[in-house]
């Protein structure tokens, strides 16, 4: 672990300006991902801005109907509300399939939108990785991939994102709410929120340098049956090897968006069209070009069982 | 004592205390953090400062180049210690793997310096300075490819023949009704254990005092004693407390001589505890086979022809992964024929892991069985049954000294609700689940050997006894205070044992499934002595004493077991050696498990719903302890069938998912509720204790049980471990 200096904020905007006044800053939440990536000297900042006291720990309702959660609610805090677990089920069940108890007392909100690939390379830094240090190759592609991603990837980088959460949010068509060093906010779509790999597997997010999530907004409760299935060889604290998060109405039509498979949350708005017709024709367009190794090539046949048992586990 | 007839009836066989399932001693001590782990002896030296182990970068080649002067420069640090400052080290006895790399490479993250500094933090951060550059060399990582150049090894010390031949296997498997031919693999495992490996050293001199985390003590003081070129008597370990071993801290390793260096250099206390991702590359693991297997029998189930052929690869002088063990010894049959072959890779050093060779094996022979009997239209159990032995099928004039093989598998059926199996795969149902149920035997040597205790008595009539054994979680501190109490007719709360320090008289260590038989029997020889001692010092005739409720009883007169001890402490000492029953008797244990799984219908993950072991394994000590050993066992045989694996990087070297996240065990959620059955026995020819050890047997045949479930289950015989989804996706039929 490189030194570091720390300081401690009190609210959202002096978080972006101490960011912005101090090169090489991160933002601590939880520190369940980050303070791991700094041990093994993945991430080196050079001075850690504490956000854990912000004030961003509410969950309040939105004037639209919806949510709207601080990007410091705790994952167990977000699980077990109950307006959370009544109107969105799907992202209370995400969030309980990931990690452990003790993990999802400190994981946060945002933190767990921006945690980090688990890319075995990544965490190995004699091995080349060009999301770690970009341009020095992908050792993964021929290597050990049967984690590793099957559409969205690139030349450089096959990674996925590993969050649960962030499957249902993306399913729930969440918003990512901001504030920039300079004050000024915005919110992000979830859908546009990540960045596909591309040459620069490095950048994962189109936040700006020093931009703090506040909040994530959930748009007014769709009903329908609400499931998350998580697929892994062993029951509990494990990373999916892919995973369904769906949403389906009693005539059949729905949202699915699936982990594991992508760098992002992988959702296919037209496909979703196909849902009626059956799990074969809807994954068929869900992971139309999917690139897949040799080793994760068995993730396509997965999702689509997947999404038969799901559609089948909501019809009764 | 030495130990060459029969045992009879001695003063164990009363088992007021053992036999009863104590809980164990030191669980208290666990379970309110207090018991002391290698890296947390604060108070035992001086100002201790922090060693960090940097390890090779490349997995084979030569170091170039070692700048040191950023790290030298970075705060707090105290002393860098390379091959370049203390020249090559040669291995010592155990391990064949070199601990300290240079100028040469052998493995991927084999240690390569140790940075120390004033604190942890410091040493990790000032180990990142260090800039090494390598040469690399073209290695050999891949078993498959390097399978035709494997050789049939020598004879090691462990493990057996490599090769052996029975009647003519060849002619009897051609001339065979029904054949079975097929080759499985099994993966590198790794101990996982949750204690790292971690030492801290502190030189007083030219004595060099290690508190660390090694199963046996005096091959460890051995070992590091040959690594750094002193005498053996200089060096004092002590292991009170063992974090899991499961073979993976067998003796000195690269954080007992880094410490040791590093200690040395700093002249200073040095702890080193290597970070988890290490471990994996850095140590030892269990290697990978190849296996193919050939039965050859009659149309009615008889046996005619065993061969077992396995492939295993290590590094130069490592040794081979003893996978036909087993097969020498678990079915009848005329022709036999068993080898191994050992190919070189330049992986780390595959070594023991428990049940070393036998769980490898088993995880082959005992799916081979299964498919046999599905051939020949048979009952697994019955075919199993049908071809017992009670004789060594090698040397038929070698009975066993006992074998409850076919009541294991009997008792087990009965409780395990066996008749209800449907035999054709893929017919049971529960909701989205495909449930199936499997069945394998198990079978694991008990080798007992030298071991030596002292004893002491005090006038407060309070039983001490010192031991060199380590309690690795197993239990050793409370079967060895059982044995104590009962020779002296006290209770467990009159004893104090005293284990895990290289300075007390030698035992064989944890390992082999020999450390309970073993150390209970040096312990018992001792307490006969210490009886003696207490008659003579009371005026007794040794010969008419009896111990019992803390008192000592011949004739009419009685004594309070602490007079003897009135004047001074008694002391008493002694090594029970063995003559050659083992010769003249196959002293093994025997189990069968038996496994119920699910297969999910549409995502093939596979779940066990139930589990049954049922041993048979001398006497046993204390059943509490025994059944956790089972129930360990178990587990950890689960996470053989579906889901331990070091990946191999073929074109890097190296074993990929090198920590707990990408290297999968067992969870709670992933194991049942699991039952374990211990069939009496007795076996006399052991040792006065008639006890053999079980910590092993519990893993041997799991993982082929719960592949025989999965097939029961879905039809898929899955013959490469570990076995996870992908492995069925596509292959199940659903109609
Ligand atoms: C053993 C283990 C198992 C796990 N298993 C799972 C699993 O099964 N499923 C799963 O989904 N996850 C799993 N996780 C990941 C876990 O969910 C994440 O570590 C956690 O959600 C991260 O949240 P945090 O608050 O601790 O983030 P931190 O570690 O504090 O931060 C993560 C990143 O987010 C940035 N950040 C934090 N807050 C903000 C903010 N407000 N604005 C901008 N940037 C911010 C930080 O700078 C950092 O880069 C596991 C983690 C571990 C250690
Ligand atoms: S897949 Fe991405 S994260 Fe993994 S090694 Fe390649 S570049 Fe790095």
């Amino acid at each position: 672990m490189k030194t570091f200096t720390y300081e401690r904020v009190r609210t959202p905007a002096e978080a972006a300006a101490a960011a912005a006044r101090t090169p090489g800053s991160k933002f601590l939440a939880g520190g369940t991902n980050l303070l791991d990536l700094m041990k093994l000297e993945i991430e080196t900042p050079a001075h850690i801005i504490d956000v854990g006291k912000v004030g961003l720990d509410k969950i309040e309702p939105t004037p639209a109907g919806g949510l709207r959660i601080g990007a410091l609610v705790t994952n167990t805090d977000l699980a077990n509300h109950l307006p959370v677990r009544r109107d969105y089920g799907l992202l209370s069940r995400a969030l309980l399939a990931g990690a452990t108890g003790q993990l999802r007392n400190k994981a946060t909100t945002a933190g767990n939108l921006l945690q980090r690939t688990r890319c075995p390379y990544f965490y190995d830094t004699n091995q080349r990785c060009n999301k770690r240090v970009p341009g020095s190759g992908c050792a993964a592609i021929a290597g050990f991939s049967r984690q590793l991603g099957v559409i969205g990837t690139s030349n450089a980088c096959i990674a996925t994102h590993p969050s649960d959460m962030a499957v249902a949010m993306r399913a729930l068509d969440a918003g990512v709410e901001t504030v920039k060093a300079n004050g000024t906010t915005r919110t992000i779509p979830l859908a546009q929120f990540y960045r596909l790999p591309g040459q620069t597997p490095h950048l994962e997010t189109i936040l700006e340098k020093n931009e703090l999530i506040t909040a994530v907004l959930l748009p007014p409760p769709v009903g329908g049956v609400h499931i998350y299935q998580k697929v892994r060889d062993r029951a509990s604290y494990a990373f999916a090897l892919i995973s369904v998060g769906a949403i389906v109405q009693k005539d059949g039509t729905g949202r699915i968006a699936v982990g594991g498979v992508a760098p992002q949350p992988w959702r296919v708005e037209t496909a979703e069209q196909l849902l009626p017709a059956g799990a074969k024709e809807f994954t068929a367009q869900l992971l139309q070009g999917a690139r897949p190794t040799k080793e994760n090539a068995f993730k396509l046949a997965l999702v689509e069982n997947t999404v038969a048992a799901v559609l089948n586990e909501a019809r009764h | 004592m030495k130990f060459e007839t029969p045992a009879g009836i001695n003063p164990i066989d009363q088992q007021k205390v053992i036999g009863q399932p104590a809980s164990r001693l030191e669980g208290p001590l666990k379970t309110t953090g207090t018991a002391p782990y290698a890296y947390e002896y604060h108070q035992a030296a001086p100002n201790p400062a922090y060693g960090y182990v940097v390890g090779a970068a490349i997995a084979k080649g030569q170091i170039r180049r070692i700048d040191r002067r950023k790290a030298q420069a970075a705060p707090g640090v105290l002393a860098i210690v390379t091959a370049a400052d203390v020249g090559q080290l040669p291995p010592g006895k155990f391990y064949a793997d070199r601990l300290l790399a240079g100028p040469a490479v052998d493995h991927y993250h084999q240690a390569v310096a140790v940075v120390v500094a004033e604190t942890f933090e410091q040493a990790r951060a000032a180990a990142a300075l260090l800039k090494v550059t390598y040469t690399q060399t073209k290695g050999a990582f891949d078993l498959t490819a390097a399978k035709d150049t494997a050789i049939v090894p020598k004879q090691g010390e462990f493990g057996g023949a490599p090769q052996t031949k029975v009647g003519d296997f060849e002619g009897a498997f051609a001339a065979a009704p029904v054949q079975l031919d097929a080759t499985y693999t099994t993966p590198d495992q790794t101990h996982a254990m949750m204690e790292p490996h971690a030492t801290m050293a502190h030189w007083q001199g030219d004595k060099l005092t290690c508190w660390c985390s090694v199963q046996q003590l005096n091959w460890g003081a051995r070992d590091l004693g040959t690594i750094l070129g002193i005498p053996q008597e200089n060096i004092r370990l002590i292991s009170a407390y063992i974090g899991g071993g499961f073979g993976g801290k067998g003796t000195a390793l690269s954080d007992l001589v880094m410490a040791s260096l590093a200690a040395r250099a700093a002249g200073r206390p040095v702890k080193v505890a290597l970070t988890r991702p290490q471990i994996f590359n850095n140590t030892t693991h269990r290697p990978a086979t190849i296996q193919r297997i050939r039965l050859g029998a009659t149309p009615d189930g008889i046996l005619t022809a065993i061969g077992h052929e396995s492939w295993s690869g290590n590094l130069p002088g490592g040794r081979t992964e003893a996978a036909t063990a087993s097969t020498k010894l678990l079915y009848a049959g005329a022709n036999r024929f068993t080898e191994l072959r050992l190919a070189v890779l330049n992986l780390a050093e595959g070594n023991a892991m428990r049940a070393p060779g036998e769980a490898t094996g088993m995880m082959a022979l005992e799916i081979a069985m299964d498919e046999l009997a599905e051939k020949l239209h048979m009952d697994p159990i019955a075919l199993r049954i049908k071809n017992d032995t009670q004789v060594d099928p090698e040397k038929p004039e070698r009975p066993f000294s006992t074998r409850k093989l076919v009541e294991c598998l009997q008792t087990g059926a009965d409780r395990f609700g066996w008749s209800k199996r449907v035999a054709t795969p893929g017919s049971v149902r529960d909701g989205q689940w495909l449930i199936g149920v499997g069945v394998a035997a198990a079978i694991r040597g008990a080798p007992i050997t030298t071991s030596a205790a002292r004893v002491r008595l005090n006038r407060d009539g309070i039983v001490t006894v010192e031991t060199d054994m380590t309690d690795i979680g197993t239990g050793s501190y409370t079967i060895i205070g059982q044995t104590a109490a009962e020779m002296l007719g006290v209770g467990l709360d009159r004893v104090v044992v005293k284990l895990g320090d290289s300075a007390f008289p030698q035992s064989p260590g944890s390992g082999g499934q020999w450390g309970a038989a073993s150390s209970t029997s040096g312990v018992y020889a001792a307490c006969l002595k210490l009886r003696e001692a207490v008659a003579k010092a009371l005026g007794l005739n040794p010969a008419e004493t009896q111990f019992a409720n803390g008192q000592v009883l011949a004739g009419k007169r009685s004594y309070a077991l602490g007079d003897a001890a009135k004047a001074a402490e008694l002391v008493a000492e002694d090594t029970m050696t063995y003559g050659t029953l083992a010769k003249q008797y196959a002293q093994d244990t025997f189990g069968a498990h038996f496994v119920e799984v699910g297969v999910h219908r549409y995502t093939h993950e596979i779940r066990v719903r139930r589990m049954l072991a049922v041993c048979h394994a001398g006497r046993i000590l204390n059943p509490k302890t025994a059944r956790s050993q089972v129930i360990g066992a178990m587990t950890m045989g689960v996470g053989a069938a579906l889901l331990e694996e070091l990946v191999v990087d073929k074109q890097v070297g190296f074993f990929v998912n090198h920590d707990l996240a990408g290297y999968e065990v067992p969870v709670h959620a992933d194991i049942p509720h699991q039952e374990v059955i211990l069939l009496e026995d007795l076996d006399p020819t052991m040792s006065p204790m008639k006890a053999k050890g079980i910590g092993e047997l519990g893993l041997v045949g799991v993982a082929a049980a719960v592949a025989n479930a999965v097939y029961n289950a879905t039809g898929v015989r899955v013959r490469h471990y570990p076995i996870t989804l992908d492995k069925l996706l596509g292959k199940v039929n659903l109609t």
